[in-house]
């Protein structure tokens, strides 16, 4: 049997937060947060695991110890076989990630960033030009923006340029965290079909967090469904959905899935 | 070969995005060269306003050489300082901290990249405060050892960047104010290193502070380059021991660092804005 592409073993991460009642000079309070609690899971090679939950939930704690910015306090995480923490480095050449925030330097243009970008990985430089057009222009860019900074572009198009910097280095783990949030229909469906032709193309593994439902049925090959830390569900989104079938009168989604496992709606999460 | 080949180009990833935020910020430059050029006017019109404060005959040239060698290399050093220890708050500041440390590349190779730039650029910054300053007093450096001087400028900056990579875990321990935490360690710096006076000025425990800082051996040296034209060969067993302390301080710097980054990431510090 081949190494799967992660593997994450009751996967534990508490966090210390200040707490609100201090006193001047006083010790300070510390609450703990869980954000997440003995999290197992293990995502196949060349398949598009989706991970969906609320605000809050520990999709981005997960994120982030899978790209080696947190430790975890408990469990282990593999990357194809390498250990997050003992083997950091063999990790950080083979994931790269899209985060909700597109994090650039604002006054840079977006060529000046992937170039920044692609010099950290290591890439030659003039694979890595034609390489930046490619994408940029399949992802919808105009060329005339290519050299315009990131803080005169519109919000969907900084996030168009934040996919395209995940893809740039061809990683063989890509951990997409919420990267259709805040765009608009069309470029949603531009990234949407990226995703999927990068999976049709080239040999990766994509880790999906969303709180979007349609777009993880439309995208995951399988889906955990994480609330409060702990994964409470996973399966094929038709198996999911089969969780449910009887006890409703219409066909089921992925949202009355949600709502049966958890008792509550994905949206009264978010105002929290 | 190949690892070799990837570390340079991450390297020079650094040179280029510090060379693109100067090109970016230009305006902030300025603002700072101004600053830099009038503070070292302000402190060497001091020297050449001595005979009118005391009211006797001193020898004026000499003592605005000796400020003006104090205020231009502390301007050097302090580049250096700042250029390193702002390697980590100009990534929180941009947000791009995570993005940056998530990259296959070493701490090692994220200094080197700021290391050799910050020395270009503190190099070409002083050199022009130097050429303005330098047109404002009639300086004589026909005695002066300027081979030597460059020599123990070099070795000064080994300990220099030690010094910023340890300024540099503030921003990553404080989120918020770990910036501002390393203008603080700087003014430490200038207040005990004999910047605008001799250390024997200071009280007698603050000299035992003196005594544990590079900048305090560099500018010493500098002065006796200069001022009194003091041959390479004198200088040697300076550069050595500055090199030799620059080693250990780079040594300690990046322990320190490693060990920071690593309960950064236990605490989860490495958030883009904290």
């Amino acid at each position: 049997m081949s190494t799967p592409a992660l593997e994450i073993r009751q996967v534990s991460k508490v966090f210390a937060k200040k707490g609100r009642d201090r006193a001047r000079f006083a010790r300070v309070k510390r609450e703990k947060v869980v954000a997440l609690a003995d999290v197992s899971l293990s995502v196949n090679r060349r398949e598009i695991f989706g991970v969906l939950g609320p605000n809050g939930s520990g999709k981005s704690t997960l994120i982030r110890l899978l790209s080696t910015l947190l430790i975890p306090d408990k469990g282990t995480i593999r990357v194809f076989g390498h250990d997050v923490e003992k083997e950091e480095f063999e990790v950080k050449r083979l994931i790269n990630r899209v985060s909700v925030d597109a994090a650039f330097f604002k006054k840079f243009s977006p060529l000046e960033n992937l170039t920044y970008a692609a010099r950290l990985y290591g890439m030659p430089m003039r694979e890595a030009r034609e390489k930046m057009r490619q994408i940029m222009l399949r992802l919808g860019l105009k060329e005339e923006t290519f050299n315009q900074p990131m803080e005169h572009m519109s919000r969907g198009m900084q996030q168009k340029v934040a996919v395209a910097r995940g893809f740039l280095t061809s990683p063989t783990l890509l951990l997409l965290d919420e990267p259709t949030t805040g765009l608009d229909p069309h470029s949603k469906r531009d990234v949407q079909g990226f995703v999927r032709q990068i999976r049709a193309e080239h040999d990766a593994t994509i880790l999906l967090t969303t709180h979007d439902m349609e777009e993880a049925d439309r995208l995951c090959d399988r889906i955990a469904i994480i609330d409060e830390g702990k994964i409470i569900a996973l399966d094929t989104p038709k198996g999911l959905k089969e969780l449910v079938s009887k006890r409703n009168e219409h066909e089921p989604t992925l949202e009355d899935v949600f709502i049966e496992l958890t008792g509550k709606k994905m949206e009264e999460k978010e105002v929290e | 070969m190949n690892t070799l080949v990837r570390e340079m180009r991450g390297a020079f990833a650094f040179i280029e995005r510090n060379i693109n935020l100067i090109k970016r910020y230009w305006g902030w430059e300025l603002v700072w060269l101004i600053y830099s050029l009038v503070n070292s006017l302000a402190v060497t019109y001091i020297g050449a306003g001595m005979e009118r404060i005391s009211g006797q005959a001193l020898d004026t040239q000499y003592i605005i050489t000796y400020l003006l060698v104090g205020t231009l290399i502390w301007s050097y050093l302090s580049v250096i300082f700042y250029s390193i220890s702002e390697m980590i708050a100009w990534e929180r500041w941009e947000g791009t901290i995570e993005y940056t440390f998530m990259a296959p590349v070493s701490r090692l190779t994220h200094l080197v990249g700021t290391t050799l730039f910050a020395i270009v650029y503190g190099v070409l910054r002083t050199l022009v405060i130097l050429l303005i300053v330098a047109s404002f007093f009639h300086l004589d450096l026909s005695g002066a050892n300027i081979p030597g001087a460059v020599l123990l400028l070099l070795a000064g900056s080994v300990s220099f960047v030690g010094l910023g990579i340890v300024a540099a875990v503030l921003p990553l321990l404080y989120p918020e104010r770990g910036a501002q935490m390393t203008n603080a360690a700087a003014a430490i710096l200038l207040l005990i290193s004999g910047v605008y006076y001799p250390v024997e000025t200071l009280p007698g425990w603050l000299q035992v502070i003196a005594a544990a800082s590079p900048a305090t051996y560099v500018i010493k040296g500098m002065r006796a380059c200069l001022l009194h034209g003091e041959s390479t060969r004198a200088l040697i067993s300076t550069v050595l021991f500055l090199i030799g302390a620059g080693i250990a301080v780079i040594a300690m710097g990046l322990l320190i660092f490693h060990r920071v980054e690593r309960y950064a990431k236990r605490a989860g510090r490495l958030k883009r804005s904290g």
